[in-house]
């Protein structure tokens, strides 16, 4: 036991100490940072940038439709007729809106066109048809005599309320929080055994070639030696992981604080723009919020939390243990790949199923990969959140404690043969023959 | 006289291939014993067996008169052939923890890394990454890791190789001067010559079976040849020689050495003895050279394993 803890010490200070592992703990929070302070400036760069359309209304009946907006002003130019408009906007304008003359409301929508030197954004467009169908619509309702307010009035704004039998609600927006966090654990499960196996592997192949790894089995058993380095670098990635949890949570708060001004301010000036407007919307996110809290607190929190440690541990000693046995088996990083492949397969499989398990979390796909110990710890991790039948768990859970036993066993195995090889590039059928050693 | 080590009609098998095949060697407390063979013959298996890395598919092992067990890896201390150290690691804290994973406490271990630092005058590597030391350097810090916790059995594979001959010369006292305190030792090499001057004990493996094992000394009476080397200072050579081609078995006659004798290797015939030869060729000529033809332990392989097919 006092060697093992002396292995998983120095498997850990071996990792911590490395310099490219205290530069990726301590700059990836701040890439992070950037890229997100990235992508916000370049959003507000995007909505500020204000477009210029002008049109021709040869109609002369829907150029009310031409408000500005925040993002385009429309500029009126009908006098000058259609040839020259165009000459003008190629030179001024972003685009050219054309409506052609025509007397009856019906032929009204055809043969409008939009003119402009670079594809238009299509965001713009289906505003602007849009904007157009509403007034040819209301035009033609007026010609129809008939009033438009009681038009209004019949209209109705159906929201229906899930419930499930225990009478818990939920939401849309509890499907989406699901998805959000469900989604998130299975990620960080794959993220963490591909890092974190892939360097356990990297260790061993480096006892390997440094050749150390005779004098250090010279004292202590193949086993305790492997399972010393992958709980050594299990540490060191829960440490990387905290760090970047805490910083995370930091940087969320620093950012919110900031931004969480601007945003009220921009509030205010929508709020001179139209008070009804702005009640309606707080009034939504007000109750939006309160749902969002109530579904955190109605989600199987307690479950989530044991069935992540379950499922993160039982994947990652699963998955490393592998790596371990590759890294034993070869010489170097390069004769890695043909072993490789099949790892990553059902880890990346996982994660294809997972997202799309999140649209029907109890479908046939989702319970089959969901209790297959490969993916079971991305796919059920990802269910979890949809409230998963307790036989469920339970079976899932047993297989992949009976998978790890199994396959700790088959890797200490090869593991155990393979440190004291070299020389050869060993094939699936050597690897079958060291089992039997 | 007690054995340190007895290992008892070991077998090994790597899939279809034999590495070992009912080899027993008793290796005596005190004594430097050389394990010797050519590549792959079974050494290193076998010593991975004594080391506890793997197991014999059949045999015993005791060391001290003890079945061998976990913990007697802190009674043995091991060099393999590979050498090898984390390379970016201190040195210091390597060594450290090597011997802390031998069972030793870290300020036991810490105050006999400095007795051995001193020694070989390296104190100022302690902070060193093993990768920016030479090869060398970096096989003294080997051997300190390997005798560090002063085990009973100490088990060189392959010991002077990487040495320089000061370093190596260096290494062999400090070897003989363990020996002296007490330590067992166990030479593996297939350069039987290295340490033929060394070994009291040998034995001899070859392809997986053990075909000879003893005292170096009985070893050697036993395949003595009968064959002496003597030099004759004469000025009629060729009648000289022919005299003694009729009375002895004559190989190999030369003219040799600085001042131009007849060098002539002499085999006895069973019965014959030295001294009457010597009385013979000291009436024909005058001696410069006389010594018995020992054979060497490459030798003794070599004709050993012709003898067992």
């Amino acid at each position: 036991m006092g060697k093992l803890k002396l292995i998983i010490k120095r498997e850990f200070l071996a990792k911590v100490k490395n310099k490219s592992f205290i530069i990726l703990t301590l700059l990836s929070p701040l890439l992070m940072v950037g890229l997100f302070l990235l992508i916000i400036f370049l959003n507000e760069k995007n909505t500020e940038e204000i477009r210029n359309v002008a049109f021709v209304d040869e109609s002369e009946q829907l150029s009310t439709v031409f408000l500005d907006t925040k993002g385009t002003k429309y500029v009126d130019l009908t006098a000058l007729g259609l040839e020259v408009a165009k000459a003008k906007t190629k030179e001024f304008y972003y685009g050219l809106i054309y409506i052609p003359k025509n007397d009856s409301l019906i032929n009204l929508s055809k043969g409008i066109a939009f003119y402009s030197e670079d594809t238009p954004s299509l965001s713009l467009l289906s505003d602007i048809e849009s904007q157009l169908e509403k007034k040819i619509r209301n035009l033609k309702i007026e010609q129809l005599h008939i009033d438009i307010q009681k038009i209004k009035e019949a209209e109705t704004d159906v929201e229906i309320v899930t419930e499930n039998f225990s009478g818990e609600k939920s939401s849309k927006i509890g499907s989406y929080l699901r998805m959000f966090v469900g989604g998130g654990f299975g990620y960080l499960i794959f993220m963490f055994i591909i890092i974190y196996g892939t360097s356990v592997m990297r260790s061993v192949i480096e006892e390997k070639t440094s050749r150390i790894i005779e004098v250090i089995i010279s004292s202590v058993k193949p086993f305790q030696l492997m399972l010393g380095k992958i709980l050594g670098n299990a540490l060191a990635g829960i440490l990387q992981f905290i760090i970047w949890a805490i910083s995370a949570g930091l940087i969320l708060t620093a950012i919110t604080y900031i931004f969480g001004i601007e945003a009220a301010s921009s509030s205010t000036s929508i709020g001179q723009m139209n008070p009804e407007i702005v009640q309606q919307v707080q009034q939504t996110s007000a109750s939006e919020l309160q749902m969002v809290l109530q579904e955190i607190k109605s989600l199987p929190i307690l479950t989530m939390f044991f069935s992540f440690i379950i499922y993160f541990l039982g994947g990652y000693l699963i998955y490393s243990s592998i790596y371990a046995a590759i890294g034993a088996a070869v010489d170097s990083e390069t004769d890695t790949q043909q072993f490789m492949m099949p790892v990553l397969m059902p880890l990346v499989i996982a994660i294809y199923v997972g997202f799309s398990v999140i649209e029907n979390p109890h479908g046939p796909i989702a319970l089959g990969f969901s209790l297959f110990p490969l993916t079971s710890p991305i796919v059920m991790l990802m269910r979890i959140p949809f409230g998963v039948p307790w036989w469920q768990i339970i079976t899932s859970m047993l297989l992949l404690i009976i998978t790890f036993i199994a396959i700790v066993w088959f890797a200490a195995k090869i593991y155990r043969v393979g440190i004291l090889m070299y020389g050869k590039k060993p094939s699936y059928k050597e690897l079958y023959k060291w089992l039997k050693y | 006289m007690k054995n340190i080590l007895t290992v008892d009609s070991v077998c090994k098998n790597y899939g279809n291939f034999t590495a070992l095949n009912n080899v027993s060697i008793s290796v005596p407390e005190g004594s430097v014993f050389g394990l010797l063979g050519p590549n792959g013959a079974g050494k290193t298996s076998l010593i991975r067996i004594i080391n506890q890395i793997t197991l014999p598919d059949s045999g015993s092992i005791f060391l001290d008169g003890e079945p061998l067990q976990p913990n007697h890896i802190q009674n043995i201390g091991y060099l393999p052939e590979e050498r090898g150290l984390y390379k970016s690691m201190k040195v210091g804290e390597q060594v450290l923890y090597l011997a802390q994973l031998k069972g030793m406490s870290k300020s036991e271990a810490k105050k006999k890394l400095q007795y051995w630092f001193e020694k070989f005058e390296i104190t100022d590597w302690w902070d060193k990454k093993i990768q920016e030391l030479s090869k060398g350097m970096a096989q003294k810090v080997q051997f300190i890791v390997t005798v560090l916790h002063e085990p009973k059995l100490l088990i060189f594979d392959e010991p002077f190789s990487g040495f320089d001959p000061i370093n190596a010369n260096l290494i062999k006292d400090e070897i003989l001067k363990l020996r002296d305190n007490g330590a067992s030792i166990i030479f593996s090499t297939h350069r039987m010559e290295s340490v033929e001057e060394l070994c009291d004990h040998i034995a001899l493996i070859n392809k997986s079976n053990k075909i000879l094992d003893g005292k170096l000394n009985d070893i050697k009476q036993e395949y003595r040849t009968n064959q002496f080397e003597v030099g004759l200072l004469s000025d009629h050579k060729e009648e000289l020689f022919k005299e003694i081609n009729s009375k002895f078995n004559v190989e190999n006659p030369k003219s040799a050495s600085f001042n131009n004798d007849l060098r002539l290797l002499i085999s006895l015939k069973k019965g014959e003895k030295s001294t009457e030869m010597i009385q013979f060729l000291n009436n024909k000529a005058q001696i410069t050279h006389f010594t018995e033809v020992i054979p060497s332990v490459n030798d003794i392989f070599l004709k050993s394993v012709a003898n067992n097919g």
